[in-house]
């Protein structure tokens, strides 16, 4: 079933594992790519929304099969009902198919040559003596055991993988937004735009979004974050009350039921060990600010491959050589990262009538710009026209 | 220890990043929660649809 050894055992085929995978083979190293679940892109923990400017970042080509609906634009609600409207001149982004989408990644990193496998989970990896790990693999019920020089750990917040190769990457509460997500049918929706709805009543900490998929299809989830919430309601509670609230979603049917942890933040330092660099939503890469993270997990794979390739090439697998990659990525997306959580700190601090101001003062643009971690001086001089918003203002600068 | 109510869980393995001792595991049956757990009950309030509780016997 597996080859004695390889030079690199990936862990975990979302985006990030597929991308590192894909570099590797392509460099001519043996890549087996290891997928837990029995199907690749499933089940999704993920709104599916992919910009343009995204899928430019991450180098992949356009594929019609993954798209289920064109977006034009955004509409963000204040929780008095204004609305601040994003509109593009045409197409600028999508509301994807995650199934497919990683899949055809996935597809991608064969053809060139990383073998993957999907429904084999790894149970266990030990350091030998000889430099190199051993990894035991438990696939549809039997175990197997193989080699690796390298392992790339990519398997998902609920990574185990750098933790048991020494490296810490448990997140702290605040650090973690509680997700949860239907995708409703039969609905009234704006078809062409993303909605997102802010207010600390229905969205403690995070927002609510409708990401359409088809002219009455979309994924309806949201985001929201401890200590903001009440105890006593779940993310799933304050959806629902969300949709019950709405009488164009009220009697929607559920397609599909997700939920998950999103990482905003707790951005790491370190993300290598010996043998071991870490990668997308395990390293924590997603956007701090909407928690988005296709694109930043398919870049930090990429980074990995890259930095794998480098380091098996010059015979140095350490932590030292390896922490080439911590560098590489804080001055790629990192620092913008780190900008971006710090308008999250700020954001999750505004009360509601505040919110209620700025959706007065700001425009899309402006909006577009924050979240790429940009114009926050921008921000802050608006804010600062109100008394109460001073302190958190200053915070952004 | 935790108990995890498997209607309620839909195998995210969002508790999994939050347990600041390893005690959980997401497996292909779902969530489970081995004897390093030491009841802080971190994973609770994470748990997007209240899937998790603190067995009342151990606490």
């Amino acid at each position: 079933m597996f080859d004695a050894e390889y030079d690199v055992v990936v862990v975990g085929a979302g985006p990030a594992g597929t991308a590192a995978g894909k570099i590797c083979a392509e460099h001519d190293l043996s890549v087996l790519v290891l997928e837990k679940r029995q199907e690749i892109g499933s089940p999704k923990r993920c709104g599916e929304g992919l910009g343009k400017n995204s899928l430019g970042r991450m180098g992949v080509e356009f594929n019609s099969k993954w798209v289920t609906r064109e977006i034009i634009g955004a509409t963000c609600y204040a929780p008095n009902g204004r609305f601040v409207r994003i509109n593009y001149d045409g197409p600028e982004g999508w509301v994807i198919e995650r199934k497919v989408f990683d899949k055809e990644l996935a597809y991608q990193a064969s053809k060139v040559g990383a073998r993957i496998v999907a429904k084999a989970e790894v149970t266990g990896l030990v350091r030998a003596d000889d430099g190199k790990v051993d990894v035991s693999i438990n696939y549809a019920g039997t175990p197997y055991k193989t080699r690796a020089k390298m392992i790339i750990a990519c398997d998902g917040v609920e990574t185990k993988i750098a933790r048991i190769m020494g490296l810490n990457t448990t997140m702290k509460l605040n650090d973690i937004a509680q997700g949860a997500q239907l995708e409703m049918s039969n609905i009234k929706i704006d078809p062409d735009r993303i909605e997102l709805y802010f207010g600390n009543d229905i969205a403690p900490g995070g927002y609510i979004w409708i990401f359409p998929k088809g002219d009455d299809v979309a994924n309806v989830g949201i985001g929201i974050r401890h200590p903001y919430g009440k105890e006593s309601m779940c993310a799933m509670d304050y959806l629902m009350r969300f949709i019950e609230s709405r009488p164009e979603l009220k009697d929607g049917s559920i397609i599909e039921y997700n939920t998950g942890g999103v990482p905003v933040g707790g951005l790491l330092e370190n993300m290598v060990a010996d043998n071991l660099i870490v990668a997308g939503d395990a390293a924590h890469h997603t956007n701090p600010i909407h928690g988005g993270g296709i694109a930043e997990a398919y870049i930090g794979g990429k980074l990995a491959g890259e930095v794998v390739v480098d380091a098996l090439l010059n015979k140095d697998i350490s932590a030292k050589y390896l922490s080439k990659y911590n560098k590489m990525w804080w001055d790629l997306r990192g620092s913008k990262m780190k900008n971006v959580e710090k308008l999250r700190k700020v954001a999750e601090k505004l009360k509601d009538e505040e919110l209620n101001f700025l959706a007065e003062e700001l425009s899309g643009d402006d909006l577009v710009e924050f979240t790429r971690g940009s114009a926050l001086k921008k921000l802050a001089t608006i804010m600062m026209k109100k008394p109460g918003m001073i302190r958190l203002a200053k915070e952004l600068l | 220890m935790i108990t995890v109510n498997r209607d309620k869980c839909a195998r995210c393995g969002g508790c999994v990043s939050v347990c600041p001792v390893s005690a959980l595991t997401l497996t292909e049956h779902g969530i489970e929660c081995d004897k390093k757990c030491i009841n802080c009950s971190t994973c609770v309030k994470f748990c997007p649809v209240h899937a998790l509780s603190l067995k009342k016997d151990e606490k």
